[in-house]
């Protein structure tokens, strides 16, 4: 069949063209612009050229921040993903359950950041929070203002509780799909429950486990807003994940060339990593 | 192999049924020979579906029992029942190869993987799909996915019967007749007793030693293709089996004459009709003639369906189909007349037969 082009339709992509440009293309640029000059204020800059770059691939500083949040995301996708599995698998099917269930599930994921960060800042302390003073009353040396593993089982424990249900919601909507005559089916060809998860439940679930793992490792490599509020980074720098170790540049110190081509190595990481994601992960379809 | 008896099977979706129109299926209670093949036509929300889950297993009747060669299995799972299904849509195994799926019933079994492999085999020469043993699954069209389900029901040749759930809704028009003559072959070859559900009456009247038709959650009657044409037992098969379906008329019974509006026509016997019963008669359109004799008609409209035409009239005040020859000509005042030996009367629905 012949294909009709009309170069007028470029017209009606041209507003949300426009929309992007605004909104992300040249706030990039002049991050990029930034991220090769110098300044001491005044507004005069200076041609730095790949100086800040060179920087930046040899502190150690930003070296630790990454491998932190490497650990971090890796973290969170081994326990996010498994338990939001779980918790799906177990979900009510049908009934009053299931209104409840849902409700329940996409209450964490309502709140805001920083007040997810406030309420487990809070939680946490060991002078007036319920769980910090609950666990010292037991005996449990725990304080994730002094203690770095404390700090961390601190903040992977709130992004569990916040996010593991993105994971469950969309299992769950995966697994809803599913039409009965597949268990039906698998009744009668007489298939045990794991065989019921591997062959039926997994398969249908791969294409939102897909989108859960990398929606989960891009939010958890950005993480910002709640370590910033219940650590603020430490203790020392063993919370400062790249985002804060950023802001510290950025803002704190207002060193804006060296903070942009940081930004830009960091968006590039976040880029490369999604992308070989998304490739190992659907290379199976393309196979056979 | 086995024989199925459906023992006073009754069966409620909701718990406490209080009255006749709470059950999906009222009272069955028949016996259906080894080895046969059995259509269970119906229109939708019939109960066909429910019937077949309940022999499957995946439905614990409210009452009744359900025995295969006579040993009760109503308590008994579906994989305990040791029977195939293969469901409206191709259920497989996505990732799974088209040879893994058919060894999926049988290693699941523990069976010895020589013998799975042998089998398996066997089966994919049988469903013809042996160049495909190594593909995945999902690749496939809808009717070599219909036959992977298939064999993965025929592939263990212990199955006490297979059931079909409208398995050709999915499947191209051309391709199903392909499957289903197919199926009638594998059927010949393997002797498994089989119970086949479809509301498409082509589908069954083909396919089936035996139709079961199904109405209002009861079976209303269980025959021969030809049984179900000739002597309808209910008005409903009658209307149901049949394209037009049988013209039902409002009629009365006086002793051996029966009478339509002002019409008469004289019986050969006097059917046994009880005082306040509904009474109708039944006639399909393949028995009524026209012509210059007999009850005068108004013809309304004629449908040419290729070979033949239906010509719809209006006899004694009531719509009539009646199915004419294509180089049908209409006398001016055109009359028709009824093929006595045709005629069906029926009391309250039910057809009263000639002996009663």
């Amino acid at each position: 069949m012949e294909k009709t082009w009309n170069n007028k339709a470029w017209f009606l992509v041209l507003p949300v063209l426009l929309l992007v440009a605004f909104s992300a293309a040249i706030p990039l640029m002049t991050v990029v612009n930034y991220s090769v000059q110098d300044t001491f204020g005044n507004n005069a800059f200076f041609w730095a050229g790949t100086d800040w770059f060179d920087d930046i691939l040899h502190s150690a500083r930003f070296w630790e921040a990454l491998q932190r949040n490497l650990l971090f995301s890796f973290i969170i996708l081994a326990l996010e993903i498994p338990l939001g599995i779980f918790i799906a698998l177990n979900m009510p099917k049908k009934g009053i359950g299931v209104p409840v269930c849902l409700v329940l599930m996409a209450l964490p994921l309502l709140i805001p950041w920083n007040v997810v960060g406030t309420i487990w800042q809070v939680f946490g302390r060991v002078d007036i929070g319920l769980l910090g003073h609950t666990l010292a009353a037991l005996g449990i040396d725990y304080n994730y203002v002094r203690d770095p593993l404390d700090a961390w089982i601190t903040v992977v424990v709130m992004d569990v509780w916040h996010w593991t249900s993105l994971v469950v919601l969309l299992c769950y909507a995966g697994l809803v799909s599913i039409p009965d005559a597949y268990y039906q089916a698998a009744k009668i060809d007489g298939a045990s429950r794991w065989s019921v998860f591997r062959y039926i439940q997994l398969p249908k679930m791969k294409r939102v486990l897909l989108i859960a793992v990398l929606l989960r490792f891009m939010d958890s490599f950005m993480i910002y807003t709640e370590p910033f509020v219940v650590t603020g980074g430490g203790p020392g720098n063993s919370t400062t994940f790249l985002s804060i170790d950023l802001v510290k540049t950025a803002v704190g110190q207002f060193d804006l060339g060296p903070a942009a081509a940081m930004s830009i190595v960091y968006f590039l990481i976040i880029l490369l990593l999604s992308w070989i994601f998304y490739t190992v992960m659907t290379s199976s379809d393309a196979d056979n | 192999m086995a024989r199925i008896t459906l023992d006073h099977i009754r069966h409620a979706y909701g718990p406490n049924p209080k009255s006749d129109a709470a059950y999906a299926l009222r009272e069955v209670d028949h016996e259906w020979a080894d080895g046969g093949a059995y259509a269970l036509l119906g229109p939708s929300g019939c109960g066909k579906t429910t019937l077949l889950n309940i022999i499957s297993g995946l439905l614990q009747p409210s009452h009744g029992r359900i025995l295969f060669d006579g040993n009760d299995v109503t308590n008994l799972s579906t994989q305990e029942r040791n029977i195939a299904q293969v469901f409206q849509f191709p259920v497989i195994y996505d990732t799974m190869t088209v040879y893994d799926n058919l060894a999926f019933p049988l290693r699941n079994r523990g069976i010895a993987e020589p013998d799975v492999d042998r089998r398996v085999r066997e089966m994919l020469e049988i469903i013809d799909l042996s160049d495909w043993s190594n593909r995945k699954a999902q690749r496939l069209t809808a009717d070599q996915k219909q036959k992977i389900s298939l064999g993965r029901g025929l592939v263990r040749n212990d199955v006490n019967a297979i059931l079909f759930d409208e398995p050709l809704t999915v499947i191209d028009p051309h391709m199903k007749w392909v499957l289903r003559s197919q199926l009638k072959r594998f059927h010949k070859q393997f002797g498994f007793t089989m119970v086949y559900v479809t509301h498409d009456q082509t589908e069954a009247l083909t396919f089936a030693d035996k139709v079961v038709v199904m109405y209002d959650g009861q079976i209303v009657q269980i025959g021969t293709p030809a049984e179900l044409f000739e002597r309808p037992s209910h008005t409903f098969v009658g209307y149901f089996i049949g394209s037009p379906g049988m013209n039902v008329m409002p009629a009365e019974v006086h002793g051996s004459t029966i009478t339509l509006g002002s019409e008469a026509i004289a019986l050969d016997h006097a059917p046994k009709i009880a005082a306040g019963d509904k009474v109708e008669l039944g006639i399909r359109p393949e028995f009524i003639r026209i012509g210059r004799e007999g009850m005068p008609v108004t013809v309304t409209r004629v449908e040419d369906i290729g070979r033949r035409k239906i010509v719809r009239a209006n006899l004694a005040g009531q719509p009539i189909a009646i199915v004419a020859s294509e180089d049908i000509e209409f006398p001016t005042e055109p009359r028709v007349t009824f093929d006595p030996g045709a005629l069906n009367i029926y009391a309250n629905s039910w057809r009263v037969g000639r002996e009663a």
